[in-house]
């Protein structure tokens, strides 16, 4: 059975049919919290930032407090938030920026203000056209209650907070890409070392990228307090987290769970959660942290949904997506959409992800599509391996950015886990499915 | 003379002005070109060259990068259908086979009269309801081949104008005003904000020394 007696931190006006208009916003408690915080220290608030153990919710996993200390003591320039969700199978962002814009705005003011950044930016992907108006709207919307400009609500705090639509490019989620992206660039990701955006970001000075997620659970813990919520979930792997489910189940949704509380098996199968799968359809694998992250099977199912206990088994909670395959579903076609998806999405600038990934998609495409050779097999595990060598989790990096080791994680899953079904493919010439 | 009709000029200003660099504005500016040509003209990229202070070259080429800017004309819908995964398990590669003998038109391509562009997509982010369609960046949640037809049906008859504006029409909420903190409003406020922040560390170091000499 699912333990569901959390309380719902980023998703408490989900039954309302107008979350995202200021007047239900601030009927269900909003702008509280930022009223709140700014009667304490800036300091204050990020010690409770801190005191939450909040991990950021991109899909990293990096601890949102940490992130700030790095740079607290010095002055930074830029808070830019990365709401360029694009990672196949998570729409929990698009819920949030969709439903909740006043949320997310609130928690962007209340980061500000802990950081004393007077200057934001609220990178919102391009295909949420509504998203983005609805963002936007807030933003008219705020301004005018006082909560955004100049001395709000009559502080000795100003800011201001643009709106940055994207043009549709998985790797700005990519956050030094994202930043390209916000200078007006092609979306190249920036060679690292610095790691950190804190050191160099925009327009190379100190700038902190947090994830809309990230955002959206500050309210509840300036108004609840840091402790309240790092005492939710268990282990580094606080509070609840929106797990976007996808795939072949009965009801597909958002969800908003506590960390490590519940099970793989709870979210896929509990009758208020996933549902279960179809009549008659048993579980051939899952996804368990979006396309970037290795497959688990069956006999994973108990696994807790918390960051280190999906870490320790060889994959990642990743973007909190996670995809559930029947055994009616075609692997091999599932890991050549999935490949193709990257071959698209790749930048171009590093050979092994943009080399690797057109010539696994065109592997991939031929044991799908017919004309698949029985020694495509082990040159498909060489190609994963010249891009992350070893094939280890997580994975080497033979490139600028993360896109290029992310590429043989579905490859490799689907080969190591179902390897019958690619040489049936060989035999067969093609799908057998179709 | 300036291509873009005056109410685009006057956005376009606008948003420059919200950048601390104006080739910043480069993603939202191509956005207005669309709007108001429905792709990416010469004309249009030409007057963003001018706006971010860049060449025509830096603009197209920075243009060609995302997906969502099309260099050549497109029709006045752009139907785009998911396949990544969750859309392929749910039969979205079917749907998309649908839509281009629907729209009498191959992937990619503008049907004849010019009214529908066809699009594979990556992840729309609305997997719930896959397979996922959106036109013109707007989800009409029609998963399966007859509610696509329906809906096809709707566009060409006008009935979906409100929730669909034409390609290139992307943002209609306008931002009110620009922005309200000036600069030096800021450098005064952070100075002020460093020092008492600098003064409480400098307090709260003393008093733990002080606690470790006891």
């Amino acid at each position: 059975m699912a333990t569901l007696d959390a309380p719902a931190i980023v998703s408490s006006r989900r039954d309302f049919e107008d979350s995202f208009t200021l007047s239900r916003y601030l009927e269900t408690g909003g702008y509280c919290a930022l009223r709140k915080a700014l009667t304490m220290f800036p300091e204050a608030v990020a010690a409770e930032v801190d005191a939450a153990s909040l991990l950021g919710r991109g899909g990293a996993g990096f601890p949102a407090g940490r992130k700030w200390s790095m740079l607290r003591r010095s002055a930074i320039s830029y808070l830019v938030v990365n709401g360029d969700e694009s990672e196949p199978a998570t729409f929990k962002d698009h819920y949030l920026v969709e439903r909740d814009p006043h949320q997310l705005l609130e928690g962007v003011i209340i980061a500000a203000y802990a950081l004393q950044v007077s200057q934001v930016f609220i990178f919102v992907r391009g295909e949420f056209a509504l998203g983005l108006e609805r963002v936007q709207q807030a933003l008219n919307e705020a301004y005018s209650h006082g909560a955004l400009g100049s001395k709000i609500f009559g502080s000795d705090f100003s800011v201001d907070v643009v709106m940055h639509p994207g043009a549709g490019a998985y790797i700005c989620g990519e956050e030094t890409a994202l930043l390209e992206a916000l200078e007006g660039k092609r979306g190249f990701p920036r060679i690292k070392p610095p790691f950190f955006p804190a050191v160099t970001g925009l327009y190379g000075e100190p700038t902190v990228v947090n994830n809309v997620e990230t955002m959206s659970n500050l309210p509840w813990i300036v108004n609840n307090g840091g402790a309240a919520f790092a005492a939710l979930g268990a282990g580094r792997s606080t509070g609840t987290r929106l797990f976007a489910l996808a795939g072949n189940v009965k009801n597909p949704d958002v969800f908003e769970l506590e960390m490590v509380k519940n099970t793989f098996r709870d979210l896929i199968f509990d009758p208020a959660l996933g549902g279960g799968l179809f009549e008659g359809r048993t579980l051939k694998a899952f996804i368990p942290g979006g396309v970037s992250a290795p497959w688990f099977g069956p006999e994973l199912l108990d696994t807790p949904l918390g960051q280190d206990e999906v870490g320790g088994l060889g994959s990642m909670l990743g973007s909190g997506s996670i995809v559930v395959l029947d055994d009616a579903s075609c692997v091999v076609r599932a890991t050549w959409r999935i490949a193709k998806f990257f071959s698209r999405e790749s930048c171009g600038q590093c050979t092994p992800c943009r080399e690797g990934s057109g010539w696994i998609e065109r592997i991939m495409y031929r044991l799908e599509h017919g004309g698949g050779r029985m020694e495509d097999l082990d040159l498909l595990l060489d190609l994963c391996d010249n891009i992350a060598p070893g094939l280890t989790w997580p994975p080497q990096q033979t490139t600028i950015c993360v896109l290029g080791p992310s590429i043989p994680s579905s490859v490799h899953s689907a080969l190591s886990m179902f390897r019958d079904d690619f040489v049936a493919h060989v035999n067969h010439g093609g799908c057998s499915h179709d | 003379m300036s291509h873009f009709r005056a109410d685009i000029r006057q956005r376009a200003e606008e948003l420059v002005a919200l950048y601390p660099r104006q080739r910043s504005a480069m993603l939202p500016l191509l956005h207005l070109a669309q709007e108001q040509d429905g792709y990416l003209s010469d004309e249009g990229i030409a007057e963003v060259a001018v706006l971010t202070d860049t060449t025509p070259a830096d603009v197209r080429g920075t243009a060609s990068f995302y997906d969502m800017f099309h260099l050549e004309p497109v029709g006045r819908y752009v139907v785009g259908v998911c396949t990544n995964v969750a859309c392929l398990l749910a039969g979205g590669e079917e749907l998309l086979e649908h839509a281009s003998v629907t729209l009498g038109c191959p992937v990619g391509a503008t049907s004849e009269d010019g009214l529908f562009t066809l699009e594979e997509t990556e992840c729309l982010a609305d997997c719930n309801l896959a397979p996922c369609v959106q036109v013109n960046h707007r989800y009409v949640r029609t998963t399966t081949p007859d509610a696509f037809d329906a809906m096809i049906n709707d566009l060409r008859e006008g009935r979906l104008d409100h929730d669909v504006p034409s390609h290139g029409t992307l943002i209609r909420v306008k931002r009110q005003g620009g922005l309200r903190v000036a600069k030096d409003d800021v450098a005064a406020e952070r100075a002020v904000a460093y020092a008492a922040r600098a003064a409480r560390a400098e307090a709260a170091a003393q008093a733990a020394a002080a606690v470790e000499i006891k």
